[in-house]
């Protein structure tokens, strides 16, 4: 795919709905392109990590280690970043995401991951506010599970 | 501090010889000197204007020699003898005889200048050879403490240039002033038995110049001692920029450098300035006296003449022979001042090259025959402090068993690392002795005490030559002599090297100690170097190393092969399902989207032939290729294309930004340039810089990478075509520099690995680079190729310092260098501080397992290793406080 092509692609990322061209582009450019074939690890938990990924095309399972084995919590598609806490943090991969289907993604190290954030403070937004929305639907599950745990203890 | 001998009594004591032999000819040749003043005289005064020749016919003896002795002496002895009867001449052959005389004479003298200046530059050279090497010498016996102190970089200035001088000045110290005042007084004498009024008038002049210049002159020297000081302080402050330039970087204080080399280069320009002026102030004054003197002779000689006190023939032999006057003069006095300035730089050099407490005098090319001193080692009442005098070590008593393992554990500072640099004779110590069975190990010379003890310290110095040479360093102790019995040729070279007092030390031999590998020659040395390597866990490293050298095939005709073979085998691995998308290989007729286009043309590795992407376009051949397959067009194209998209993308960044040096066709500081070639583009013409900068553009473009989607089918086709035609019609002279992909062929130019690869590794695909270096570990460990991959990479230059290798493998190596002369005693101390624990533990354990017969003493960073040992010793503030033994279970008996 030329990098033309790539920036069209980019540019139905709703993170990127309102950067310009000249920007998407040198992100197109700057950042490599990588294919996974179904049923592989982009990383694992406990890993540390150096970069994040774009997800062109296809879902990807983002799941955590149990006592009972691989517990997934949910499913990425499209146009979703994943592997960014690990960089935010500077802590190692929080959880394993393993690929579903065939899945087409840009790798974004971690040196550009962070020049992306500070030239471009709308994308800096965006990723706070999908990761609130993250932390709210956590803090849920939360209330939910001690909910369980009370009602089973109280009945 | 301990006295040098002055300049002169270094001088006559190691040139007397030839000082003297060169003195002797100097005086002989005084009288066709004054014979060559004489003639002009003679000539005038006799052919020339008729003097003897009044009558017709009339002739002179021609070399008639004769003298008188005074009628004093007994009747006998006074009268006129006659030497030689000489040849009567008329007038005109009088004449020619006299002038080809005086030709005959010129030409002698100048013969005389020849020899004795021949023979005063190697005299020179000579004493400059022997004096430069007492000077490194001396460096590498300075005592610790002081190679501490000193800058390198000043150190090296004074060894190369400030004792430059002094080689030209030898020639010149004794026979020079003799020779000068010699022609002077000739001159003089001459001058007065011509006429004694303008002699001594002369003589006056010359004595007022004699008493005036000098003195003059002395600021001058003054102001060359301290440009000579600020000038060797600069090189050492260079010195110091390159050596921390890295730091300098990290802190960000450039400017502050930038600042204090600004103020040394405003000293050194005052300096030279003062000089100057007060240089060309003397010199002026020196040529005014000088050319006082013709002034008299032409008021006053000139008042003779008419008066008729004094012949024309002998004003012209006056002036004549004053012309050469002032010459010697000038000079005696110049020389008198380099004389000045030279001591000054000898003293000055002397007395930084004579510290105290110096390690004694090398006894090189002898070596004590056993290698290894059996016994026990003991240290008895040990004191060491710093160079402040802070004590680090005190009474340390202590035997070491030969086949004993030791812990030295303790807090940090606490005196165990000054335990470990006893052993390294890094620090003199203030007290105590050290001996291994009868030797005193610290007397006993450092050629002595480095085959007994190897010594791994944190910091390890390292050679720019390849891993090997610095690997088996520590072994280069068998010192060899120059052999003249068996090589001819080596006879004048020993010669030269007795006349200028260097040791006969032939570096063109092997010195490698191979007793201590345990082998009789170079040839099986791999497998003990593999094994050292293995211990200390440096194999892999060299291995990889490896994978990244070339290989000779002439010397390796087998291994090339076996290369071969593991590109096939790889190639079927890569060819079998999920590994195909890994690596695009190199074929003749394809063109491979994840090399770059110089590459798809070029289609072959270069051995010494610049190919890099931004030289291509320089290179002839090239040109010529795309020119006939007409890609002029097509590449310019290409070219814009890039610079537009580079402006694009790139030109709101700042310089300095890390994409520029990442992803940059072009480097920040020429993309405005770019600016207007784009502009030109657009709407008028393209000029043939313009082009020839497009051009070279897309050279460097890898289509995987990059994705510009700048190549079209039919230009794929045309790259291809341009591969063809480049290779068809190399010339001979780039054959040798360029070796082209084959299949089927081992690729001199290429490293093992890509040799192996034939291909480049995908962009693009999940994690291919991991997985195509497992494949290729995996294919090469099927064939037995280990040990010649190790062999190449123990090739690898590890860089000025070793700089090119990684700490934790300076540390692995510095270790490996000292385990590899299997000496008495280990010591290591500090030596693997960057590795990780569980790594540290695992070497701890080989070494220890791989030295099981001799000692070993090693100090920990952490305690918890120590059970590991035989015994384990407890240094604190500077004692040894605890001592206890183990045995092999970890158990304290």
């Amino acid at each position: 795919m030329s990098i033309n092509a790539e920036v069209e692609s980019l540019r139905k990322v709703p993170l990127f709905a309102n950067i310009d061209t000249a920007k998407l582009k040198l992100l197109a450019f700057t950042s490599e392109r990588i294919v996974f074939p179904a049923g592989v690890d982009l990383f694992r938990e406990g890993e540390r990590g150096d970069c994040a990924y774009l997800l062109l095309s296809g879902q990807v399972d983002v799941a955590l280690d149990s006592a009972h084995g691989p517990v997934v919590i949910a499913t990425i598609g499209q146009h979703n970043i994943v592997g960014e806490m690990a960089l935010l943090g500077e802590m190692p991969r929080s959880a394993s995401v393993t690929t579903r289907e065939p899945v087409e993604a840009l790798l974004i190290r971690k040196d550009q991951f962070f020049q992306l954030l500070r030239d471009l403070p709308q994308v800096a937004l965006e990723i706070m506010r999908e990761l609130a929305l993250r932390l709210n639907s956590a803090n849920r599950e939360l209330a939910a599970a001690h909910a369980r745990l009370a009602e089973g203890q109280g009945g | 501090m301990p006295t040098h001998q002055s300049l002169y009594s270094y001088i006559w004591q190691h040139s007397r010889r030839d000082q003297l032999v060169i003195l002797s000819i100097v005086l002989l040749a005084q009288p066709v000197y004054f014979l060559t003043l004489t003639l002009p005289k003679l000539i005038i005064n006799g052919p020339i204007q008729g003097k003897g020749f009044e009558d017709a016919g009339a002739t002179q003896d021609f070399l008639r020699l004769s003298f008188e002795l005074p009628d004093t002496l007994p009747a006998w002895l006074a009268g006129t003898w006659t030497v030689l009867e000489g040849l009567p001449l008329e007038r005109l052959p009088y004449l020619l005889a006299l002038s080809f005389a005086f030709l005959a004479l010129v030409a002698l003298n100048g013969c005389v200048k020849f020899i004795v200046n021949t023979m005063k530059g190697r005299l020179g050279e000579r004493l400059l050879r022997r004096l430069r090497f007492e000077l490194v010498d001396r460096v590498l016996r300075f005592p610790p403490s002081h190679l501490r102190r000193v800058k390198q970089a000043e150190i090296a200035s004074m060894v190369k240039d400030e004792v430059e001088p002094l080689g030209g000045f030898t020639g010149d110290a004794i026979v020079w002033p003799v020779f000068l005042a010699g022609q002077a007084a000739t001159a003089m004498i001459f001058i007065l038995v011509q006429n004694v009024w303008l002699g001594l008038v002369t003589g006056t002049i010359i004595l007022l110049q004699g008493l005036v210049i000098p003195h003059l002159r002395k600021p001058i020297l003054e102001l060359g001692k301290m440009r000579q000081i600020q000038a060797r302080e600069l090189a050492g402050r260079v010195g110091e920029l390159v050596e921390g330039g890295a730091d300098i970087r990290s802190q960000g204080t450039a400017n502050w450098e930038r600042a204090d080399i600004i103020a040394r280069l405003g000293r050194i320009f005052d300096i030279r300035f003062k000089l100057y002026q007060r240089k060309y102030f003397v010199k002026s004054l020196n040529n005014f006296i000088a050319q006082f003197t013709p002034f008299i002779f032409y008021a006053a000689g000139g008042y003779f003449v008419i008066t008729g006190q004094l012949d024309v023939g002998q004003l012209v032999a006056v002036i004549i022979a004053h012309k050469d006057l002032p010459g010697p003069i000038k000079e005696l006095i110049d020389w008198d001042l380099q004389r000045k300035d030279v001591e000054i730089k000898y003293n000055q050099v002397m007395e930084q090259f004579h510290p105290d407490g110096m390690r004694p005098q090398s006894d090189a090319g002898r070596m004590p025959a056993n290698r290894l001193a059996a016994g026990t080692m003991e240290l008895r009442n040990v004191k060491l402090a710093d160079d402040a005098g802070f004590v680090l070590l005190e009474d340390v008593d202590l035997e070491l068993a030969p086949n004993q393992s030791v812990a030295v554990i303790g807090p940090a500072g606490g005196g165990k690392e000054a335990f470990g640099w006893v052993f390294s004779r890094q620090f003199t110590l203030r007290e105590g002795t050290v001996r291994a069975g009868d030797i005193n190990l610290l007397e006993a010379g450092d050629e002595f005490a480095g085959m007994q003890i190897g010594y791994a310290g944190a910091e390890s110095f390292f050679f720019p030559v390849d891993v090997r040479s610095n690997l088996l360093y520590g072994l280069r102790t068998q010192a060899r002599a120059v052999d003249a019995s068996r090589q001819p040729e080596n006879r004048r070279l020993l010669r030269e090297l007795q006349r200028a007092g260097n040791p006969p030390l032939d570096a063109r031999q092997d010195w490698t100690d191979y007793a201590a590998l345990g082998s009789a020659d170079a040839s099986a040395i791999l497998e003990r170097i593999i094994e050292v390597l293995t211990i200390v866990e440096l194999e892999p490293d060299i291995y990889q190393l490896g994978l990244h050298a070339r290989l000779d095939p002439a010397a390796n005709p087998e291994v090339t092969s076996r290369i071969v073979d593991a590109r096939r085998a790889l190639h079927a691995r890569l060819a079998m399902p999920g590994h195909e998308n890994l690596v695009e290989r190199f074929q003749a007729d394809r063109f491979n989207r994840n090399a770059s286009i110089a590459e798809n043309i070029v289609f072959g590795a270069s051995l010494g032939t610049d190919l890099q992407p931004q030289h291509l376009p320089a290179l002839p051949h090239f040109r010529r290729v795309m020119a006939e397959e007409g890609l002029e067009q097509h590449l310019v194209a290409m070219g814009l294309s890039i610079a537009e998209t580079m402006l694009e993308l790139f030109s709101t960044l700042p310089p300095d930004h890390p994409f520029f040096e990442e992803y940059g066709f072009i480097p920040a500081a020429d993309l405005p340039q770019f600016q207007p070639i784009v502009r030109r583009a657009r709407t008028s013409t393209l000029t043939y810089a313009d082009r020839t900068a497009l051009a070279a553009l897309p050279l460097s473009y890898v289509d995987a990478r990059h994705r510009l989607g700048i190549l079209t089918p039919v230009l794929v086709e045309r790259l291809l075509a341009a591969r063809k035609t480049f290779a068809d019609t190399l010339p001979t002279d780039l054959r040798t520099g360029i070796s082209l992909y084959s299949e089927e062929a081992f690729n001199p130019a290429a490293s093992i690995l890509d040799n192996i690869l034939l291909g480049r590794i995908s962009y693009g695909v999940a994690q291919a680079h991991e997985r195509v270096r497992v494949l290729v570990r995996e294919t090469l460990d099927t064939l037995d190729v280990r040990d010649m991959i190790i062999d190449a990479g123990l090739g690898f230059n590890c860089g000025s310092g070793g700089k090119r290798l990684s700490n934790v493998q300076r540390q692995k190596l510095s270790l490996a260098r000292a385990l590899i002369k299997d000496p008495s005693f280990l010591v290591v101390n500090g030596a693997l501080a960057n590795l990780d624990d569980s790594q540290k533990t695992r070497i701890v354990e080989q070494v220890l397992h791989a030295r099981k017969s001799r000692a070993t003493v090693w100090v920990l960073t952490k305690d918890d290793l120590s059970e590991k040992f035989h015994r384990t010793i407890r240094f604190e503030e500077g004692r040894l406080v605890s001592d206890i033994s183990q045995n092999r279970l970890g158990v304290t008996i």
